[in-house]
Parts: structure tokens; C-alpha cells; sequence
């Protein structure tokens, strides 16, 4: 397939200072020549920062390609380059095809217009042409369900109405190439899901899509391939799982493994942590799950004297947000008598259908009961974690949608129905 | 912007065959005026959109239009025409004014409107592309439907005093295309400086109404003496107000070897302006 986008060396240089404003006053720019100049003083030295450095990928015809990134990693400047709104200070980029982009939603609405005047006036702004427009009116203003609404001035629409009219807008460009930049942060659940489905469709039809995003779910779930960028250059590249998971990591993940020597391992006299991985069924490291899949914590740990007391291990599991979605420990008969010196590798296995998305994080510790509570003898806090991942097939608990799933864990429930 | 060059498609295949190469910004700007016509339509919509936004926001509309010219000239008339007794080509003051008003209130409009468009469509630049000097053309553009509205008051005096145009009237168009060529040039730069810096446009009513007392809006610039006639042909406006008189009340033909001048120095004032415009467009979007 040919290739829709290539990028070969961009780069970006913006003065300190630019990024803010760069604009000033004449009168402040004459008084301070008219001063440097009775000094004798030669022109300020501006400190540069790089906001893009030495980037280059291709996007094939037809791909969706993802970009994750912290803020200032220059992903809008990508983009903003990408739409030629700015112009690169090096490097080259050659577009195939038409392009569209929603860098935001809404650009050039006009509160004095009328709904029906600002869907000719954006359209026409995002580079649709008038007949293109006419013939989508009814559509789009459907779509964005402002039907009552749509001949009153657009001053006296709510937020969520001007941002729903303004998305519909841009939803219909039909372009070869959609630049997206974080418009999935508006509008409700229902809005969310709408928006979503529509950049699928495109991209389902041929469209090649380049989607920057804060919400991971959404990069795993939309793009094929995902690129990460820090401080201005492309550091990771791949499936777009692997890239998300990866960068998840990087901001915070512990990640999938963790080993310790002896000398070096969390524990007591009696009990050492040797080891905790993340791993799947057929025994394989995973930073990225499935979510329909089952997910295995394997906790190596070395028991060094004879014990008098019985220990076992045991997991604590949170969410991203640091809430515990349960304790487990391993209750089997084993661990009932006290263990004999020696290795001991245990998976405690979670099963698919039972997290929810996003970065899960394991606490794991090596146990004994002591009178009220749980005495831990080897333990490690964020010891491992990993991303659950949901590919949108159909066939989890979320079915056939694609919005905001809430809740700590997302259980596929068996439903019986009975017609009374 | 030399290489960011749109090539035209293959027939049929109009969207993909496009291909858009995006490199640094040339040190020499050029114009592309295929990529311009590409975005003609855009073009319409902004003018549509300042136009009607414009008549929807003032409660009194179009009288607006029709006010401004005819105030000035009422006090135009009383002050000189009346007090001070300025000479008016053998016409009656008030028609003289009320000429010269129409031509140079779409003049300072369309000066004003495109040299603070780029920054008070900030919106626009910050987040979508297209060439920016529309923004500035479709800036000259919307002050001639204000033009159109007022030229009724016009038509009025025609028959109050009975003064007619002749033949010349078909010229009127070429004077104020030579008035807006003029507006463009100076909004290009001055838009392009505004950008860069924000008090700049504090400074406009100041220029543009030293600019009124040397264009011949108040007293004939024949009046003046003749070195003075060749120094003023410099500036455009001078053939402008004398050129659409001579075309809407028939008043003595205009110079044409200054007329000339004048042409040639529009064309100075437009290609200095949208040479500096262009070249500071790549740097809008970071700026502004």
C-alpha cells in the first residue's frame, strides 16, 4: 500500500518565551533598542528549545496511527505542522491525499451566528466545499441533535449544544487524512461513544486517521500502530498495545517483572521476595492483557529456615487510581503446615471478565496470620503492573459499545430473562 | 511558502492524487495564486460571515452604513463649506463631501477592518490553515457592501442638486478598485506588524485621519500648488476621491499623468505590503 504520510527529519525550534507570547509592544521593543543601543549592547541572546526533534515515521494508506506522549512532547506541534498551521525549521513532510483535522472542535464559530450559519461557516472553515456542506445539513445537524435549535443564534446554545453542533461538523468531513487532537474530552458518555464510532467508520472505510490522545483506552482501542514521543523525538514504536502499555509504564507502571537477588530480596529472617512477573496462560511476560483473557501473578519467593508458623502469599490489586479492587491469597492446603526451606514459584491466576480497562497495579507479600491482621514477612509494594486492554470484538462484558466504561472491575455477568 | 505547493489531481481522482509537501519556510516568499483560487469559496464565507455579522450586531444595521458618511459630510459642510467656504469643484459642498466621504469611509474601513484581522481571527489562525492573506481580502471586501448602501444617499443628491454624472461613470469601479489594491497593501503590513505588535493598531485612527487631510476629502487637491499636486499623487488616495468624483458627479477630469503616479504607487504600497505579510505568515501561528 502506498504510503499516506511520510515524515523525514522534522524538527521544530521555538525561542523560551515564544511558546507563551511572542507578540509585544512596539513601544517596549523601541525603548529596549533605543537602551541597548546607548549601551552598546548587541541583540539578546534568545535561549531555543526543540519542541520537535528529528522526527520521522510513514503512515500507510488506510492506517490509524496513534500518538501517546506527556504534555510538551510535541505532539501538537506534530500535528500543527501535519496541518501546516506552523511551519517546520527543518525536515520534511510529503502528504498523500486530502487532509481534514480536528484540532479543535468548533474553530471559527461565530456566537452571533445562527446554528444553521455556523455549520456553513465551519464547514466551509475545515475546508468543505458549500455543496458538500448543503447536501450533509441534515445529518449533521441530526447528529448533533440541535434540530429545535438550529435557526437560533449560537450565543444562546449551551456548551455541550455548540460543542455536539461543532463535532457533527467535523465528523462529516470526509478528508483521505483525519489529524484528531484530543476531541474525545468532550460531551457526555452517549457523545463519547458517537464520536468514537464515527472515527472508526472512517477509518473502516479506507481513511488514514492520525489521532493524538491523552486517553489510552482510546489509542489502544482505535489505532493499529501508535508512536510515543518524548521531549520532541519518537522513542517507542509499534502495536498500538504495546506502545500504550509501555508508556503507561513510563509514567508510573512498575512494569511486568521484577527479580531480586538474595542479598538484595524484600523479607524477613525466614521469607524472601524472589521474584514477581505478570504472565498469561501459556506462560509468556505481558505488559498488556486482554481483557477476556485470564492474567497470571507469579510470586517466586525463598523460604530460608525451617518455619514454625504456616505463610502463604497473597496479592493486593488496585486500579489506576490507586483503589483496591481485591486481596487474594492462596488458600490451598499446602500452605496450611509450615513450609520446608526451599523455592516456591505460585501464580495466583485472575480471571478474563473481571478487570476492568486500564493500568492495574499488584501488590504482592508472603503472609502469616498474626492474631488480628495479616503479618507480612516479604512484600513489596507496586511490585508488578500491567494494562487490560479491551480489543472491542463484542464479546465482553462492554458488548458492542465503545464509550467510557466505569467501575473497579468489569465483570461479564450470566442474565436470565424470563417473559412473564 | 515555495515548496508547500498543492499539485493539481489526476481527473477523477481529485483528492488522492493530491500531494502536499510541507518543508521550513523559504527565505524568499512567493505567491501562489493556484492555491488562492482553490480557497475561493473560503473566501466568500468570510466575507459572508464579517458581513452579516456586522449588520446583525449593530441594532440600527444598515443606517449605520448610510449615517456615518452623511454625519461627516453635515459637519463637513458646515464647517468648510459653509464657514470657511472651501472651494468645491463648481458643485454644490454638500455632494462634493458626500463624494469624496463615500470613497475614502470604505478606504479607512477597509484599512481598518484587514489590519487587525489576523488578530482578531486568532481562532482561525491558531487552528486551521489556509492561506492567511484571505483573511486580510476578505477584510477590504466587506466594507463595499456599506459602500453600496450609502451610495443611495448619492443617488439622492443627484436629483436634490441636480447634479449628474456622465460617461465617467463607468470608471467609478476602477477608482475603487485602485482604493482597495491600496487598503490591501497597507492592511497586509499592518496586519503582519499587529501580530507582532499589539499596540500597533492604537496608532490607526491617528494615521488614517492625517491620511484624510492630504487625499482631497475636505478641500480639492487642486487647490494646492503644483510641486504640492505632484508630492500628494504619491499617495493613491489623492487619484482615488479626485478619479471617483470626476466618475459619480461629473467634476473636471482627473490628471492623468498624476493619476499615473498614483497607480504606480498603489502598486508599490501592495507589493511592499504583501511581501512583508508573506513573509512573516510562517510565523503567525506561533506568535499571535
Amino acid at each position: 500500500m502506498a504510503s499516506a504520510i511520510t515524515v523525514e527529519g522534522l524538527s521544530k525550534r521555538y525561542r523560551i518565551g515564544e511558546l507563551q507570547s511572542a507578540y509585544g509592544t512596539l513601544r517596549d521593543s523601541l525603548a529596549t533598542s533605543v537602551r541597548r543601543m546607548a549601551r552598546r549592547e548587541h541583540k539578546p541572546h534568545y535561549e531555543e528549545i526543540w519542541a520537535l526533534r528529528d522526527v520521522s515515521f510513514h503512515v500507510q494508506e488506510g492506517e490509524v496511527l496513534g500518538f501517546v506522549g506527556r504534555n510538551g512532547a510535541g505532539k501538537s506541534t506534530l500535528l500543527k505542522i501535519l496541518t501546516r498551521i506552523t511551519t517546520p525549521t527543518e525536515g520534511r513532510a510529503t502528504i498523500r491525499g486530502h487532509v481534514g483535522s480536528l484540532l479543535e472542535v468548533g474553530t471559527g464559530f461565530h456566537p452571533e451566528l445562527t446554528g444553521r450559519e455556523n455549520v456553513f461557516l465551519n464547514g466551509s472553515v475545515l475546508g468543505m466545499k458549500r455543496r458538500e456542506i448543503a447536501g450533509k445539513f441534515d445529518e449533521i445537524v441530526e447528529f448533533a441533535g440541535v434540530e429545535q435549535f438550529i435557526d437560533t443564534p449560537v450565543k444562546r446554545y449551551s456548551s455541550g449544544m455548540s460543542v455536539r453542533l461543532a463535532f457533527a461538523v467535523a465528523a462529516h468531513l470526509e478528508p483521505d487524512i483525519l489529524l484528531v487532537d484530543e476531541v474525545l474530552a468532550v460531551g457526555d458518555a452517549e457523545f463519547q461513544r458517537r464520536c468514537l464510532g464515527r472515527m472508526e467508520d472512517l477509518s473502516q472505510s479506507g481513511r488514514t486517521v492520525v489521532f493524538v490522545s491523552h486517553q489510552m483506552q482510546a489509542v489502544s482501542q482505535l489505532c493499529d500502530r501508535a508512536a510515543q514521543l518524548d521531549k520532541g523525538k519518537i522513542v517507542n514504536e509499534g502495536p498500538a498495545g504495546e506502545v500504550v502499555a509501555r508508556y503507561l509504564q513510563s509514567v508510573g507502571g512498575a512494569g511486568s517483572e521484577r527479580f531480586w537477588t538474595l542479598e538484595d530480596a524484600p523479607g524477613d529472617e525466614l521469607v524472601r521476595l524472589r521474584s514477581v512477573r505478570v504472565v498469561l496462560e501459556d506462560g509468556e511476560l505481558a505488559d498488556a492483557v486482554d481483557v477476556r483473557r485470564p492474567v497470571g501473578i507469579e510470586v517466586g519467593f525463598t523460604v530460608l529456615s525451617d518455619l514454625v508458623i504456616p505463610v502463604f502469599p497473597k496479592i493486593k490489586v488496585l486500579d489506576r487510581q490507586g483503589d483496591v479492587a481485591f486481596n487474594a491469597m492462596d488458600t490451598s492446603e499446602r500452605w496450611h503446615e509450615p513450609a520446608n526451606p526451599g523455592e516456591y514459584v505460585s501464580t495466583a491466576w485472575i480471571p478474563g471478565n473481571l478487570l476492568n480497562e486500564g493500568l492495574v497495579t499488584v501488590d504482592v507479600g508472603i503472609c502469616s496470620f498474626g492474631g488480628v491482621k495479616l503479618h507480612p514477612h516479604a512484600g513489596m509494594r507496586d511490585a508488578v503492573s500491567f494494562h487490560v486492554q479491551d480489543p472491542g470484538k463484542g464479546d465482553s462484558a462492554r458488548g458492542d459499545f465503545r464509550g467510557q466504561w466505569r467501575g473497579v472491575v468489569r465483570p461479564l455477568l450470566e442474565w436470565t430473562t424470563k417473559e412473564r | 511558502m515555495r515548496d508547500v505547493a498543492t499539485t493539481p489531481a489526476a481527473p477523477r481522482e481529485i483528492s488522492t492524487a493530491r500531494v502536499t509537501v510541507i518543508t521550513p519556510a523559504p527565505r524568499w516568499p512567493h505567491f501562489d495564486l493556484r492555491e488562492l483560487w482553490h480557497f475561493r469559496e473560503l473566501l466568500g464565507t468570510l466575507v459572508w460571515r464579517d458581513v452579516s455579522v456586522r449588520y446583525k450586531q449593530t441594532s440600527i444595521g444598515i443606517a449605520w452604513a448610510l449615517l456615518q458618511p452623511l454625519l461627516m459630510t453635515i459637519v463637513f459642510t458646515l464647517v468648510f463649506g459653509k464657514f470657511a467656504n472651501f472651494n468645491s469643484k463648481g458643485v454644490p459642498y454638500p455632494i462634493f463631501s458626500y463624494s469624496a466621504n463615500l470613497a475614502w469611509f470604505y478606504f479607512a474601513s477597509a484599512v481598518t477592518l484587514s489590519s487587525v484581522s489576523l488578530v482578531s481571527n486568532r481562532a482561525l489562525v491558531t487552528k486551521v490553515y489556509f492561506p492567511r492573506v484571505l483573511l486580510p481580502l476578505a477584510s477590504v471586501s466587506v466594507p463595499l457592501v456599506d459602500l453600496f448602501f450609502a451610495s443611495s444617499i448619492l443617488v439622492g443628491m443627484w436629483f436634490w442638486f441636480g447634479v449628474w454624472p456622465n460617461a465617467a461613470i463607468l470608471l467609478a469601479p476602477a477608482f475603487l478598485a485602485l482604493a482597495l489594491v491600496t487598503a490591501l497593501g497597507v492592511g497586509l503590513f499592518l496586519s503582519a506588524v499587529s501580530v507582532r505588535y499589539r499596540d500597533v493598531p492604537y496608532a490607526f485612527p491617528f494615521l488614517l485621519s492625517s491620511w484624510m487631510f492630504v487625499s482631497g476629502v475636505i478641500q480639492p487637491i487642486r487647490e494646492f500648488p503644483e510641486y504640492a499636486q505632484w508630492v500628494l499623487a504619491f499617495n493613491p488616495m489623492t487619484a482615488v476621491i479626485d478619479g471617483f468624483q470626476w466618475a459619480v458627479i461629473g467634476t473636471a477630469p482627473p490628471d492623468f499623468a498624476k493619476t499615473m503616479v498614483s497607480v504606480g504607487s498603489t502598486a508599490i504600497f501592495f507589493v511592499v505590503g504583501l511581501w512583508f505579510f508573506r513573509r512573516s505568515e510562517p510565523r503567525f501561528a506561533d506568535t499571535i
